[in-house]
C-alpha cells in the first residue's frame, strides 16, 4: 500500500518537513490554514502587494525568501491544500474543512507543525476595540500594510515587544511607549543562555537603542493595571512603574503579549501524552529529541510543541521528517541527524535564556480584579473562575470550565486558557500544573452549519 | 475620530466597494474584511454576552472574535476573508430562516 503522509502547517517547520519527505521520493499532503504558505512569522502579503521582503522581514529577509522559494519549488511534488483547517480526527483520518466543504484525509503518518499564538494575560479593558495581540499588531503591518493605531502602546514581555515597536516606528507610526513586565535584573538572568546567539541579542539591543533614540519611552519591571477607553476605542493605559508609582500613558491602541503559547489541540485529539513544561510554564506534548510523540506515526515540530522560534522550527521540521523516514526503514545519513540535533541544542539554549529573561508573569493573574473579563468569547470573569475554585470547589480547569464556562467559547481557551488556569491555581493555592489543562475537543475551530461532505 | 486602523503603505491597489449594514464602504483589493471595516470605522461586531463592540484580537484565525455575516446569513471570519466587489456584509447576526 502506498504511504499517505500528511504535514499539517506550512510555516518554517511544515515547509522543511515536507521538503525532506519529497527529497526521499515521497509525496506528502500539506495542509495550510492560510491561503498562502509561510506561517505567521514568514507570513506573505497578498499577491498584489509590492513591498520587498527586506521591508517585511527585516534581518530575516533572506530566510523568508528562501523558505518561500523552496516551497514554490516543492509545489509540483506535494498535494498542497491551502485555506484548509484541520478540525477533528476520525477513524478514517483527519477531518478538514475548506469553506463549507469537509474532507476526510486518511494517513499512515503525520507531522504536525501547527505553530503558536501569543500568550495572553487579560487586563481590565482588554476587550475594548483597539487592543490586539502583539502578533496581530505585526500581521496588520506585514500582511495588510496597516497599523493598529496612530500612537500605540506595546505592553507585555518578550523580544517581540521591541521588534514590533521598531517595525511600527520604521513604518512611520511612533509608539507611545513600550512597557515590559520583565525588569532589567530579570533580563540579565537570561543573558547567558541568550548569548548562544549573540547576533540575535545584538539585533534586540539595536531595536531598543533605536526606539530610545527616537524618544519612545521604554520601561522595565512594570505592572499593567488597565486599558482605558470608550466604545469607539482606546484612550490610554494605566500602569505601575518599577518603583510602584502610578502612571498613565495616552494612546489610541494597545498591542499585548507575553511570549508564545503552543497550538497543541491536534496532538491532543491524536492522544499524544502531555507533560507540564516548567521552562515555558505550559503543558505540551512529550516528544523525543527528534519529534517522536507517545503515539506511533505522529510527529511534532516547531513552535506547536517547543517554543524555540523560527530557525529552530526549520531544523525541527527537517528532523521530524528524518525520524519518520528512519521509522519506515528509509535510510537517513547519520550525519544529517547529528547536525540537526546539534543546531537545535544551540537554539534550545537560546530559547531557555529568553524564557528566563522575559518570564510569564503568572502573579498578575492572581491580582486581576474580580470583574476583569478573562474569557473574551463569553465574558467569563476572574471572579467567576474564583467562584468555581472556592464556592463550587473545582480542583482543576476542566471542572471549572464545566461549571463557569472559562474556555468554553468559540476559541476553546486559546486566548484565555493559560491565564484562567493561573487564576484557578492562585484561588486554590496550588501550583498551576496541579490544575491541569483544558482538554481539546472537535471541532477545533468553528464549522459552518451547512457544511457538505466531499465525495 | 479617525478609524481604528491606519494604512501606511500599499495604497495604490485597485479600489473595491462593498456594502456594510446597508452603507457603501471603500476598500482595496487584497484587504481582509477586517482591514476594510477597521480602516472605515471602529468595530466589527458586538459581543453576544454584553453587547459591547469588538474589533478582533489575534488576526490569525485563533481568537474567533471577528465573525461577520453576509446578508444571506453566511458566517465569515473577517481576519481571513478577502474582500470582493459588491460583498454585502452585516455586523449583526442574521436570524435563522426556515427553509
Amino acid at each position: 500500500m502506498a504511504e499517505s503522509l500528511i504535514v499539517v502547517g506550512a510555516g518554517p517547520a511544515g515547509t522543511r518537513a515536507a521538503e525532506r519527505l519529497v527529497q526521499a521520493g515521497l509525496r506528502p499532503v500539506v495542509i495550510d490554514e492560510n491561503e498562502r504558505q509561510g506561517g505567521q512569522i514568514y507570513r506573505r502579503q497578498p499577491e498584489n502587494f509590492n513591498r520587498p521582503p527586506e521591508k517585511l522581514y527585516g534581518t530575516e529577509a533572506a530566510r523568508a525568501r528562501a523558505l518561500h522559494a523552496d516551497f514554490e519549488a516543492l509545489r509540483p511534488h506535494i498535494d498542497y491544500r491551502p485555506g484548509t483547517t484541520v478540525w477533528g480526527v476520525a477513524e478514517e483520518g483527519l477531518l478538514a474543512v475548506r469553506g463549507s466543504t469537509v474532507t476526510t484525509l486518511p494517513f499512515s503518518a503525520i507531522i504536525i507543525a501547527s505553530g503558536a499564538t501569543d500568550r495572553i494575560m487579560p487586563l481590565p479593558g482588554w476587550t475594548i476595540p483597539g487592543v490586539y495581540s502583539l502578533g496581530a499588531s505585526q500581521i496588520a503591518l506585514k500582511a495588510q500594510a496597516c497599523t493598529i493605531g496612530g500612537a500605540p502602546v506595546f505592553m507585555g514581555t518578550g523580544p517581540l515587544l521591541y521588534l514590533v515597536a521598531w517595525q511600527y516606528m520604521r513604518a512611520g507610526v511612533k509608539p507611545a511607549a513600550v512597557l515590559d513586565t520583565s525588569s532589567l535584573a530579570t533580563r540579565l538572568r537570561g543573558l547567558r543562555g541568550m548569548m548562544s546567539r549573540a547576533r540575535v541579542v545584538a539585533n534586540g539591543v539595536h531595536y531598543m537603542a533605536d526606539l530610545a533614540r527616537a524618544g519612545v519611552p521604554l520601561h522595565a519591571g512594570i505592572t499593567p493595571l488597565r486599558v482605558e477607553g470608550r466604545e469607539d476605542g482606546v484612550t490610554g493605559v494605566a500602569w505601575q512603574d518599577a518603583r510602584g508609582r502610578l502612571r498613565r500613558t495616552a494612546c489610541d491602541a494597545v498591542g499585548t503579549g507575553y511570549g508564545l503559547r503552543a497550538e497543541t489541540q491536534l496532538a491532543d485529539l491524536l492522544k499524544c501524552m502531555f507533560a507540564f513544561d516548567p521552562r515555558f510554564t505550559q503543558w505540551r506534548p512529550q516528544v523525543d529529541p527528534d519529534g517522536r510523540t507517545s503515539q506511533p506515526d505522529v510527529y511534532l515540530a516547531g513552535d506547536g510543541v517547543l517554543l524555540r522560534g523560527a530557525d529552530a522550527a526549520e531544523a525541527a521540521g527537517r528532523l521530524a521528517a528524518c525520524a519518520l523516514l528512519q521509522d519506515r526503514r528509509i535510510a537517513v545519513a547519520p550525519d544529517e541527524i547529528v547536525g540537526l540535533r546539534k543546531s537545535l541544542s544551540t537554539l534550545d539554549r537560546f530559547a531557555g535564556g529568553l524564557a528566563k529573561a522575559f518570564p510569564w508573569p503568572a502573579h498578575l493573574a492572581a491580582a486581576l480584579p474580580d470583574d476583569t473579563v478573562v474569557c473574551r468569547c463569553e465574558n467569563v470573569t476572574a471572579g467567576d473562575i474564583r467562584h468555581a475554585a472556592t464556592a463550587l470547589d473545582s480542583p482543576e480547569i476542566n471542572r471549572a470550565k464545566a461549571l463557569m464556562r472559562p474556555g468554553m467559547g468559540r476559541c476553546q481557551g486559546r486566548m484565555c486558557g493559560l491565564a484562567a488556569a493561573e487564576v484557578l491555581a492562585a484561588a486554590r493555592g496550588v501550583p498551576v500544573d496541579k490544575v491541569g489543562r483544558i482538554r481539546s475537543a472537535a471541532p477545533l475551530k468553528p464549522l459552518p452549519l451547512d457544511c457538505r461532505i466531499a465525495p | 475620530m479617525p478609524a481604528l486602523f491606519r494604512r501606511v503603505d500599499e495604497t495604490g491597489r485597485r479600489p473595491v466597494r462593498l456594502i456594510v449594514d446597508g452603507h457603501e464602504i471603500d476598500a482595496l483589493e487584497g484587504d481582509t474584511l477586517l482591514t476594510a471595516l477597521l480602516t472605515n470605522g471602529h468595530r466589527l461586531r458586538r459581543n453576544e454576552f454584553d453587547g459591547k463592540p469588538r474589533a478582533g484580537f489575534c488576526l490569525m484565525g485563533a481568537c474567533q472574535d471577528c465573525w461577520l455575516w453576509t446578508e444571506t446569513g453566511e458566517e465569515l471570519r473577517a481576519c481571513s476573508t478577502e474582500v470582493r466587489d459588491d460583498m454585502r456584509i452585516v455586523t449583526q447576526e442574521v436570524p435563522w430562516l426556515n427553509p
